[in-house]
């Protein structure tokens, strides 16, 4: 029997969608081999890579703006109980409703019974992050609900069947002939004689969902931003497809994990100058909803704010790793990260990937040791600090893999080789002498590199001489050619 | 000035040219150049492997080994001085040392790499080097993005005497080294690494030049197994290169350096 002590505790096992199957690296072997899926990535990332260096660097102040950013964020966390408290008085006052749930699995029961209590068995749903984490779909269709998803990637990622790769481009993976393809065989009512222009793709899509939008009586969003003072929540979209989803249904729920709350409505001010410009390098998002409560006789009558934890009181709790928090989700990380570039979405197994990801998902879930594929996400990355650069809100993302990493390690309760061979290097490292020795050691390598490469090496070492040669070891080491040219002068 | 020269372990053992040529152009230009024989490594492979306790008393050995023996540090590398920046005292304060992360702090901001120790500090762009080759310059990740070179090192470069500078397509993306990064994710690490030898081997350089052996030694491994034709040479050796020296050569990957030394240094 245990005994519940309040504390924070990690995102359960089973529900949603926080960890994959495999490993970081054996999940990239197979992304890095899809040319499709390179060639796909590598033009829509360098693409939006241009187009936001060039509307960041017509703000002047973009510096300050992501100093305020942080600052803002960093006041958030560190009182976040009483901010979510005060949220929830301002969004009651107004006529909403809010439930709070621990995890994953008490969000999905909480939207669930909502939903059943409307008695509607079809949800239309905004483009959320949140509700692909707790695997809210799939808890609604086990109770006969079907979900529509209504952002245009959401869409072809649901009718395919596939997971979103991308934070703000789900389908980034995917270009034009694939998504016909995928509209030919899944979309309900399509037209035969559909092709890939762009524009006809869109009103297929457009079509499907002005039916759904005008049918849904329940409409599902996550937030992008929630006012403590006023109860505001805030959604920032690109294709109306929120604001149908916000406004025409009776009853409205959102989900939201705790962390998205800010202190104040002028708060807003900062983020809708720093989002837009980060995520779609826009000046300006073309939609931006805002609501508090309920308005008689104006959009939904009954509007439920749905607080998600799901280990996010776990990461609050480390001072090391809480930053993660500050995220808004913008993915200019994602865009700008070579390493996401190249091996896509979901080589990072959880709905969170990219550099923030890496670091968030095993915060989110915990490391429950070497095997778990979340303890293979923190070495996702070269720390080449390409993401902190251009987060908006300053997340010094590659602090935070390292710290991760520290974790990952911390989570091996036998020591493995690696550890073994890191502490035997470390001893030898304190020691000038024993590091003399190993040099001397490592000289032996020349018998190798005799022609001036080594060519192969057993593992570990093959990891390298797989797609590089190593030099063979130096004549003579610094210190060696040092004691010799001016040995009397130290 | 009296200067403690940084060899970094992968220079030490592996790279001793750079570190030799770097002690070369300091007392060119008429520093005291020390080497503490205590030193060994700043613990950053154990760092940002997530060995961070492993990494203190290694912290703490650099420490010991530096606070006192100059009045300024260098190093020819962007990452390891990175390290002594930005980790050393972060890992004293995990590892509960507050008077360590503060000697670290303290030391820290007293320890340069390379470009910043000539540019900032000895404020020379121009040290006299003449290098007749068409080179183009790789900005490491931690030079450029922890600790903010800047264009320092083109700085130095453009001022070679006989140099012809060509531009680096898209040079500020990694090369996909990062540490044992390109051991664990050597695949990823692998297709990093086929960008940037292509934008290399599209400029038009016979040299490609960085401030970080480690990340040379990526680069210039697989342009090695390519047999491509370019050469990785660390932006030290270029710059103690000059008319009365044979140019410093490449000794990594070449055949002739692996019996006796040879180049500018005795």
């Amino acid at each position: 029997m245990t005994t519940d002590l309040g504390m924070p505790t990690t995102a359960p096992d089973g529900v949603g969608f926080l960890r994959g199957t495999e490993s970081f690296p054996v999940a990239a072997h197979r992304a890095l081999a899809d040319t499709q899926l390179r060639r796909n990535l590598g033009h829509a990332t360098r693409t939006i890579r241009g187009k936001r260096a060039r509307v960041v660097a017509e703000v002047p102040d973009w510096e300050e703006l992501r100093r305020a950013g942080e600052a803002i964020k960093a006041d958030t966390m560190a009182r976040l109980p009483e901010l979510l408290e005060q949220l929830e008085e301002a969004v009651t006052a107004r006529g909403g409703v809010v439930h709070w749930a621990r995890d994953a699995s008490e969000a999905n029961a909480v939207v669930a019974s909502l939903v059943r209590g409307t008695g509607a068995d079809e949800v239309v749903k905004v483009k959320s992050i949140a509700t692909q984490e707790i695997g809210l779909n799939e808890a609604l269709a086990e109770q006969g609900i079907a979900a529509t998803e209504t952002d245009l990637a959401e869409l072809i990622v649901q009718l395919s069947d596939d997971r979103p790769s991308h934070f703000l481009v789900p389908a980034i993976h995917r270009n034009r002939s694939e998504i016909r393809d995928i509209f030919l065989r899944a979309l309900p009512g399509v037209d035969p004689d559909l092709t890939d222009e762009p524009r006809r793709l869109a009103m297929a899509a457009r079509a499907h969902l002005r039916r759904k939008f005008l049918s849904a009586r329940v409409g599902i969003s996550g937030a992008n931003f929630a006012a403590a003072d006023t109860g505001t929540i805030s959604v920032v979209e690109s294709e109306g497809n929120g604001r149908m989803c916000l406004t025409l249904p009776d009853t409205l729920i959102t989900v939201m994990g705790v962390e998205k709350v800010v202190p104040r409505w002028s708060d807003m001010e900062v983020f809708l100058q720093l989002l837009p410009r980060s995520s779609t390098a826009e000046r300006m998002n073309p939609y931006t909803s805002t609501w508090s409560g309920v308005t008689p006789g104006d959009g939904p009558q009954a509007f439920h704010l749905v607080l998600l934890d799901n280990g996010r009181s776990n990461v609050l709790a480390s001072p090391e790793g809480r930053a993660a928090l500050h995220c808004i989700r913008c993915s200019a990380c994602l865009n700008v990260c070579p390493v996401y570039e190249r091996a896509g979405g979901h080589a990072y197994g959880s709905v969170y990937p990219g550099p923030i990801g890496a670091v968030l998902s095993p915060q989110l879930t915990g490391i429950s040791g070497p095997d778990d594929p979340n303890a293979s996400l923190p070495y996702a990355s070269s720390l080449c600090g390409a993401c902190f650069d251009a987060c908006p809100v300053r997340i010094d993302i590659p602090n935070l893999l390292v710290q991760q990493r520290a974790a990952s390690i911390a989570s091996h309760r036998t020591p493995t080789a690696q550890d073994v061979a890191m502490r035997t290097v470390a001893a030898a490292m304190v020691s000038p002498a024993r590091f003399r020795a190993a040099e001397r050691v490592l000289g032996l390598g020349r018998f190798a590199g005799r022609s001036g490469r080594i060519r192969f090496l057993p593992y570990p070492g093959s990891q390298w001489t797989s797609a590089r040669d190593l030099p063979a070891p130096p004549a003579e080491t610094f210190r060696q050619w040092w004691k010799r040219t001016r040995g009397s002068q130290s | 000035m009296r200067i403690a020269v940084i060899a970094t372990c992968l220079g030490d053992a592996m790279f001793p040219q750079a570190v030799k040529a770097t002690v070369e152009i300091l007392e060119r230009l008429g520093h005291e150049v020390v080497f503490p024989e205590a030193q060994t490594c700043c613990g950053q492979m154990h760092v940002n492997t997530g060995y961070l306790d492993m990494a203190l008393p290694l912290v703490r050995h650099h420490v010991e080994v530096f606070a006192d023996a100059a009045d300024v540090s260098v190093a020819p590398s962007g990452s390891c001085v990175g390290c002594v920046r930005h980790q050393h005292a972060m890992v004293a304060r995990r590892g509960g040392d507050e008077g360590l992360a503060r000697a670290a702090e303290e030391l820290a901001g007293r320890t340069y790499e390379l470009s910043e120790l000539l540019v900032d500090v000895l404020g020379v762009t121009d040290v006299g080097a003449y290098y007749p080759h068409r080179v183009t310059y790789h900005p490491t990740c931690h030079s450029l993005r922890m600790l903010r070179v800047g264009d320092k090192p083109l700085r130095l470069l453009r001022e070679v005497r006989g140099l012809q500078l060509t531009e680096l397509t898209d040079a500020e993306v990694c090369c996909g080294f990062g540490g044992t990064f390109a051991v664990k994710n050597a695949e990823v690490s692998t297709a990093m690494l086929a960008d940037k030898m292509a934008n290399v081997l599209t400029s038009g350089a016979e040299v490609c030049t960085a401030g970080d052996s480690s990340c040379l030694m990526h680069i210039g491994g697989g342009l090695s197994r390519l047999r491509s034709g370019v050469r990785t040479v660390h932006l030290a050796e270029i710059l103690a290169s000059t008319e009365q020296g044979t140019p410093a050569r490449d000794v990594v990957f070449d055949t002739a350096e692996v019996g006796e030394s040879k180049g500018v240094h005795p």
